[in-house]
């Protein structure tokens, strides 16, 4: 067993951009490689990362991201954000990374749980069907912390 | 720094993987699976193999290598070795602990 005091990783991934479901689905998968329990509540734009039609097609931001070293308004220009995650998935590819949907049944397999967020199902007028076949259910924020539910459990907002 | 695992003096990393698989052999593993609380079945044992071959071939070890083994999935590989599969597999194996993180 892991010597971590950590022993639950709550994760709520708000955001669909590469970059950032990348960050959440490395954290928990690593969390489980660890023995640590992970679970990834997708709330907003998250969604985007279990939808079936959607989760493939993510992007990394290529405007307001100072780190991608373009001007903004270069960013902007149509194809930009296209080329930009296609050279990134290159290089994660390298570091044998998975694509969204393989790291999903990963993850799923793992024993990670994946949720939804409710009120977000709501506003983007979701049905379960337009889900990953891995989704753990539909729950409100209420619900979610409720799994935070032994010592050493710790929330994560990305 | 050396240590006795199964009657033998061995050479082990500070987190207890052993330097040298030349001085492996399945008593060794079997006593470092029960400090890991595991009882080593002969399924447990393929997967070690397999392992071990992996490494032998200069393969990287992931848990999406396990995915596409072909020879157990990743849910099997949990139950088998539940609490960390990779790191705690390989420690059995005698082969240095994955530097991956996924």
């Amino acid at each position: 067993m892991s010597k971590s005091k950590v022993k639950k990783m709550l994760f709520i991934l708000s955001k669909a951009t590469i970059e950032n479901v990348y960050a959440g689905f490395v954290m928990a998968n690593g969390a489980r490689m660890e023995g640590i329990e992970a679970e990834i509540f997708f709330t907003f734009f998250g969604l985007e990362a279990i939808q079936k039609k959607k989760l493939n097609g993510l992007h990394v931001a290529t405007v307001g991201n100072p780190a991608m070293h373009i001007p903004t308004m270069v960013g902007g220009l149509p194809g930009m954000e296209a080329l930009a995650t296609k050279m990134m998935k290159k290089e994660m590819e390298k570091l044998d990374m998975p694509p969204v949907d393989e790291f999903l049944e990963i993850l799923s397999a793992s024993g990670v749980k994946l949720w939804a967020c409710k009120l977000a199902v709501d506003m983007f007028h979701l049905k379960e069907e337009d889900f990953i076949e891995d989704l753990d259910g539909i729950l409100t924020i209420g619900d979610f912390y409720n799994q935070a539910d032994m010592e050493g459990t710790q929330i994560i907002f990305i | 720094m050396e240590t006795l695992i199964a009657g033998e003096n061995v050479k082990v990393n500070e987190e207890g993987y052993l330097l040298d698989f030349s001085e492996w052999n399945r008593e060794v593993g079997e006593e470092i699976a029960s400090a890991e609380g595991i009882n080593m079945t002969p399924r447990h044992w393929e997967v070690i193999e397999w392992l071990q071959e992996q490494v032998k071939a200069d393969k990287a070890l992931s848990i999406r290598g396990i995915k596409k083994s072909g020879v157990l999935d990743i849910k099997e590989f949990y139950a088998l070795f539940p609490g960390g599969p990779l790191k705690i597999s390989t420690k059995i194996a005698g082969v240095p602990k994955p530097k991956s993180c996924i």
